[in-house]
């Protein structure tokens, strides 16, 4: 069944069992997303040291996808530097075939209206170096375009903290 | 059932519910509260017209240019009769019930309405009727107030008083899109009017569904948009009394909507055209008239009176089938509601329903409806929603709980 392709077994294990659910106090910098379509929500603390995402919670609402891609999200860049998350981001977002250009715009939504099967092509962008790992099994979400505002939630709030943070230091 | 309505000859009428999904589902259309399907009727009058009158309105002399005007004129008058207005010059055809309102509060709201100036809106809104009057707010600093509503899905009117006192408009909506909670239209109009405020139905969710008299209805306004009854989207109506439209400025400028225009300036036309600015959408416009004498053919009493039988079925045979398992919001008793209802299955997200739903061919929307202040009172960020027209059928709500089945299945961790 189409079904299974959508929901694979990782994702519902995410879905059940979220990792790095809860906030984290501060000085973790917080930022709300939310997905005007649905009204889901999702609240990001990340803490960011010398340059290093040293941890990352989200809470708030949301679908399975919304949720497990969230969850999936936190426990692939805790531990990273700001830099290789956003390459990581990068690839995810090329995972879901949204275009760098649409990623650097105003517009977090602006990515649906390239979501056409000849425009998937998105290596130029994408370091190949980058391994996705769980996050592949989200893949399948590429066939449902309303739901790829699910599972990108978390990442363009993601970014949005991290340019934050980064306009903070500067 | 009654008799007279039959509800497998109604389905046959539509031809987009005779079809397959998924390879092999029935398709299973719930969701007419979003927007509704279209009898061949309205199909024909839109290609018909096409065929063989399409021609500019209110200018041409020739005679298929004529055969338009008398055929958009001709629509207005089917609507006006369909919620007992009493002249067709009392409805202006506008895109959609959005704009509608959109036209009150702009022209309305914009030559009567002042800094401080208390506007009363319910907490049950669609955004429609709410963000018109927030960009009032913004604007002008007009202030809000709002009707709370009840943990059954009723407006709570224990402060009404209060809340009416210096008020200058009262907007509502005759029956919630996420609850279909029917409200006390006539008791509300009243109440605004002896407080001296002028009223506005958001009837988006009513004139399809109920037999509607705007006079009864004792407001100064009522909106409605013609692809929730039926009719083809672009189209909605703004009923109005003549000395109301009369006395209103005009909303858009342009063509079609003036006497004389000058290097100095312009006069406006008669009503309703004098709100009709531009070439207005003559084929939507003939869909809804087909759509309203359609409406009319079957009977607004008999569509009621299916929508409560088939809503009582739903409500019962749901709640026996899932227990505890099943949240159905809103009021209990069909009598006091419409079909539209907004549910909660187990944990499962309205995402992760409406998708397993979709899978079973069953068509039903999940989010926040465009109610976000009420989703809000009600603790969600967002509901699935079955809605139920006089197409549908006992057998489209057991399919309704054949999915709601397959997704707790699916979802049973
Ligand atoms: C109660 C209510 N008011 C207004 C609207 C807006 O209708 P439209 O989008 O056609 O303007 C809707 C439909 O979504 C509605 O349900």
């Amino acid at each position: 069944m189409a079904l299974d392709d959508l929901y694979r077994e990782i994702i519902l294990d995410h879905y059940r069992s979220p990792r790095n659910k809860g906030q984290l106090p501060p000085p973790a910098h917080k930022v709300e997303g939310f997905n005007p379509l649905c009204g889901d929500e999702v609240i990001l603390t990340v803490l960011v040291e010398e340059d290093k995402v040293v941890d990352v919670n989200f809470d708030g609402q949301g679908c399975s996808i919304s949720q497990a891609s969230a969850s999936m999200m936190t426990a692939a860049v805790k531990g990273k530097t700001t830099a290789e998350a956003r390459e990581f981001i990068t690839a995810f977002k090329g995972l879901m075939s949204i275009h760098k250009e649409s990623l650097d715009g105003d517009d977090p939504e602006a990515g649906e209206a390239q979501l056409r099967d000849d425009e998937i092509a998105v290596e130029d962008t994408v370091n190949p170096e980058i391994k996705l790992g769980d996050l592949a099994a989200l893949q399948g979400v590429v066939k449902y375009p309303v739901r790829i505002k699910c599972a990108v939630l978390s990442w363009n709030t993601l970014v949005q903290s991290l340019d934050e943070l980064a306009a903070e230091s500067a | 059932m009654g008799v007279s309505f039959d509800v497998a000859q109604i389905k046959k009428d539509f031809p987009l519910l005779d079809q397959v999904v998924h390879g092999d589902k029935r398709l299973v259309y719930l969701d007419s509260a979003n927007t509704s399907q279209k009898p061949q009727a309205v199909i024909d009058a839109m290609s018909g017209y096409y065929e063989t009158i399409n021609a500019n309105v209110h200018r041409g002399t020739y005679k298929i240019a004529q055969d338009a005007t008398e055929a958009m004129e001709g629509a207005r008058a089917d609507v006006a009769r369909l919620i007992g207005a009493t002249a067709s010059k009392q409805l202006v055809f506008t895109k959609n019930a959005t704009e509608a309102i959109n036209l009150v509060a702009r022209s309305w709201g914009g030559a009567n309405l002042q800094s401080g100036d208390p506007v009363v809106l319910t907490m049950m809104e669609h955004h429609a009727n709410i963000v018109p009057w927030h960009m009032l707010a913004a604007e002008r600093g007009i202030e809000l107030r709002w009707i709370p509503v009840t943990a059954d899905g009723q407006l709570d009117l224990t402060g009404i008083d209060r809340l009416l006192d210096g008020a200058k408009f009262l907007s509502f909506t005759a029956m919630s899109n996420v609850l279909g909670t029917l409200n006390p239209v006539e008791r509300l109009t009243t109440l605004a009017r002896d407080a001296g405020a002028m009223s506005l139905v958001d009837a988006s969710q009513y004139v399809p569904h109920m037999p509607t008299n705007v006079i009864d209805m004792g407001a100064d306004f009522v909106a409605f948009t013609g692809h929730k009854m039926l009719g083809p989207t672009g189209i909605g109506c703004l009923w109005a009394k003549e000395e109301t439209l009369e006395a209103m400025p005009p909303f858009l400028g342009g063509g079609e909507m003036i006497l004389n225009v000058t290097t100095e300036g312009f006069t406006t036309t008669e009503i309703p055209w004098k709100f009709e600015a531009g070439t207005p959408p003559i084929a939507e416009i003939v869909g809804l008239g087909a759509a309203a004498r359609y409406l009319e053919s079957i009977g607004m009493e008999a569509i009621r009176q299916h929508e409560v039988e088939l809503t009582g079925y739903a409500l019962r045979t749901l709640n026996e089938r899932f227990g505890d398992d099943l949240t159905i919001h809103g009021p209990a008793e069909p009598a006091t509601r419409g079909g539209v209802m907004s549910i909660q299955y187990k944990d499962i997200h309205p995402h992760d329903l409406t998708q397993i739903m979709d899978e079973n061919g069953v068509c039903l929307r999940a989010g926040h409806h465009c109610a976000k202040p009420l989703l809000k009172s009600m603790g969600a960020n967002a509901t699935a929603r079955a809605s139920l027209y006089l197409y549908n059928d006992e057998a489209d709500v057991d399919a309704l709980g054949d999915a709601l089945e397959a997704s707790g299945d699916f979802f049973s961790f």
